[in-house]
């Protein structure tokens, strides 16, 4: 179940965006038992690296990144942490820095 | 009220308002925890709504953001978005440029 709905998220996010790199790690475990777990939907962390960011501020990176997940957000996600950099900016930073506990 | 009305009202009321699950003294999301102590850490004087008292405005505001999932933060009317984004901005500083004026 939950790999499918990685898949899911993972294949709207490539379809979408055409990252150069997309790491996607399900947190739910984490949250298991809290209120915003009880509706079956899960969380989500995601690392996106794509051109497609270029020009953009943070917000509309991350409306981005919503509108292109569109009806998962509603059916699959219930929070998202998202990480968002151009391939420049993923150059420069360092090693590590994708951690946003 | 109308519901988008009541939106726009809250939002020309607060200048600095976050929609969130639960209250600044209990946060019923580790999202929402985050966002609470990072504008305490920008010294900021801020509202919030919480969105569990008002399943209406719940909705409507996701619609109204064009952002799926809470918490959000709004200074003077404008969205600047969730979590990580105001955890982001916390550390590079320019959370407490923003809602000093």
């Amino acid at each position: 179940m939950t790999a499918t709905r990685l898949e899911r998220i993972r294949a709207s996010l490539t379809a979408g965006l055409q990252p150069d790199t997309l790491e996607l790690t399900d947190d739910s475990h984490l949250h298991a038992g809290h209120a915003g777990a009880r509706d079956g939907r899960g969380h989500f962390r995601v690392y996106i690296v794509s051109k497609r960011f270029a020009t953009m501020r943070p917000l509309q990176r991350h409306q981005l990144v919503y509108r292109t997940l569109g009806d998962l957000m509603q059916t699959d996600i219930h929070a998202l942490s998202i990480s968002t950099f151009t391939p420049d900016e993923a150059q420069t930073r360092q090693p590590g820095h994708f951690n946003p506990r | 009220m109308e519901i988008n009305e009541r939106i726009k009202d809250l939002l020309g009321k607060h200048p600095v308002l976050l929609f969130m699950k639960g209250t600044p003294d209990f946060p019923q999301c580790g999202f929402s925890a985050a966002a609470v102590r990072a504008l305490q850490g920008a010294n900021a004087s801020f509202s919030t709504v919480n969105i569990f008292e008002e399943p209406e405005l719940r909705d409507a505001l996701k619609s109204y953001s064009n952002w799926p999932t809470y918490p959000q933060l709004y200074v003077k009317g404008e969205l600047i978005g969730g979590s990580d984004i105001i955890v982001e901005m916390m550390k590079s500083g320019e959370l407490k440029e923003l809602v000093k004026s």
